[in-house]
């Protein structure tokens, strides 16, 4: 007994750090059990029989799945423009000299430290001052989302190239090569994790976004759109499904990742 | 990088250009626009159009219209920060200092139940602290909760989602803060006659404070301008500033009165959050 309280205390902080996180996954796990839930009444949200029915039909509403599609064509393009834009503007905030750094800096800092509330209602305030208050959809949050995941992609590729070690590419032009070749050869498999983790961060935020998407869609819904649509009238047991593959498959991404790392390590 | 190495020439400014360009056009004008419409002649339509009147008492009236979901929302960001911070200290701690070789997987698995869309898992919170689901009863039967007692469409329900909705934002810049001391400073504490809990106040506390800063504030802001837990799992009572936004911008189309509480929501957001760093005494957030 005493024996298994020593156990205890000396990993209490370990115990305590397992729990929180246990927690953390409680409604992941509830996510994936209602996804094989067979529902008595749309009204009442709870198991009540298990089905496969639910991942063999995933698009019974034809309306959950168009706008899983939008959300997955945005996130993707979001992603791709952002990346592009915020990797170059990384490149010049950590390697380049010239005027202006420290407001620029500013400028990329300030998006993230505004609530997304007012982030949105301020482009929509611009939308409609410009006259495009009827045409709100597809274009204009994609719009929004490039420029939210603009700033997390500049701060995430920034970290990786000011934490770089640069004799690397020193070395490189000492051995004759051009500054191409160093950049290829070089620079860019060094920071190429740090991009694609600045990628899938900002293909996250963006498939995930509800508040800013809500105020700049129009008529145009996206999944999270959907979800909170059908929070009100009733939730269709395949928005589990989604969400249990969106769990699914970040997981598969990060372990692969990791595995690859390992590898390269060995 | 040194200032010397670093590259002078007209390269610097393309490759900005075009992320300077999309944050002017896409960040900077549209709150200006906000600004703007803020100050609109509240008697126009989004159909007939606005006239600009300086209209300064639309702040006015945003504030005496809301004044309560304003507080509200102030309040339970700062209580589900303090909650993040309490939970998201002790994961960090734990995953820097006592998860071993299993660190790595660790850290995924802080971020991997985020990755599940916010909306879906808000929901899934709903059927835990449902009436008569397994919490309520088990709180009824402890005797801490009445038997009419209930969860959701309560202040608790509100801050537990935003609690754990943000959580993540606390643990992650702790965890950097926390990971890189020096045990050996913890250690030199132990060999002073420190006990731990000493020598966590007098080294560890201390030396993650820029960690606990940027936690703090990247939790508060979103979570005092969130509206989708206030919506999905509280009532009319536990209406927030957000929920009140968006519905003058989306059901009433008051425009001006909609601007006029962002900007308030911006002016108190920021001038906290100046005040708390300049309390908290560290600088080093851009």
């Amino acid at each position: 007994m005493t024996t298994a309280l020593g156990w205890i205390r000396e990993r209490i902080v370990l115990l305590l750090g397992i729990a929180v996180l246990v927690y953390t996954f409680v409604p992941i796990a509830v996510v994936v059990l209602m996804s094989f839930n067979d529902p008595a009444s749309r009204v009442v949200y709870r198991f009540d029989e298990f089905t496969l029915d639910n991942w063999l039909n995933p698009c019974l509403d034809p309306s959950l799945c168009d706008a899983v599609v939008r959300s997955l064509q945005i996130g993707v393009l979001a992603t791709v423009a952002s990346t592009v834009l915020g990797t170059l503007a990384a490149f010049a905030l950590v390697r380049h000299q010239f005027v202006g750094r420290s407001a620029t800096n500013l400028l990329v800092f300030l998006p993230m430290a505004i609530p997304e509330i007012v982030l949105g209602s301020s482009l929509l305030a611009l939308f409609v001052a410009a006259g495009f208050a009827g045409q709100l959809g597809f274009w204009t949050i994609l719009i929004a989302h490039i420029m939210f995941c603009l700033s997390f992609v500049v701060v995430t590729v920034r970290a990786r190239l000011a934490g770089m070690d640069d004799t690397l590419e020193q070395a490189a032009m000492d051995l004759y090569a051009t500054p191409a070749q160093t950049f290829w050869r070089v620079t860019f498999p060094l920071v190429f994790p740090g991009i694609l983790g600045a990628a899938l961060l900002a293909f996250s935020l963006s498939f995930d976004d509800f508040i800013i998407t809500n105020l700049n869609a129009g008529t145009t819904t996206t999944f999270p759109m959907y979800v909170y649509g059908a929070a009100q009238r009733g939730v269709p047991m395949q928005v589990n499904v989604i969400g249990t593959l969106m769990f699914v498959i970040s997981i598969a991404i990060v372990l692969v990742g990791e595995l690859r790392r390992r590898k390269q390590l060995v | 990088m040194s200032e010397s190495t670093r590259r002078a020439g007209k390269t610097g400014y393309l490759l900005l250009l075009p992320a300077v360009l999309w944050l002017a056009i896409f960040f900077v004008v549209p709150f200006y626009s906000l600004v703007a419409t803020s100050l609109y002649d509240p008697t126009g339509s989004v159909f007939r159009g606005y006239e600009m009147t300086w209209s300064f008492g639309n702040y006015a009236d945003a504030l005496s219209e809301a004044w309560e979901p304003l507080l509200r929302s102030l309040w339970y960001g700062a209580i589900a920060t303090l909650l993040c911070l309490v939970l998201g200290y002790v994961l960090a701690y734990a995953i820097a200092f006592k998860s071993g070789r299993w660190k790595n997987l660790m850290l995924v698995l802080v971020i991997a139940p985020f990755f599940t869309s916010f909306l879906v898992r808000t929901l899934s919170w709903k059927l835990i602290l449902e009436d008569d689901g397994f919490i309520v009863n088990s709180l009824q039967f402890l005797q801490l909760l009445g038997d009419d007692g209930r969860l959701l469409a309560t202040p608790i329900a509100v801050v537990a989602g935003l609690t754990y909705n943000f959580l993540p934002f606390m643990v992650l810049p702790l965890f950097a803060s926390i990971d890189k001391i020096d045990h050996r400073l913890i250690e030199a504490a132990g060999d002073l006659y420190a006990n731990p809990i000493v020598g966590f106040f007098r080294v560890t506390w201390p030396l993650s404070l820029p960690g606990v800063v940027s936690g703090t504030l990247l939790t508060f802001i979103p979570a005092s301008g969130d509206y989708i837990n206030a919506q999905l799992l509280g009532s009319p009572n536990q209406r927030m500033v957000g929920n009140v936004i968006q519905n003058l911008f989306t059901d009433a189309n008051d425009y001006p009165a909609a601007g006029a509480l962002s900007m308030i929501l911006v002016i108190l957001i920021v001038a906290l959050v100046l005040l708390y760093v300049r309390r908290a005494g560290t600088e080093e957030l851009l």
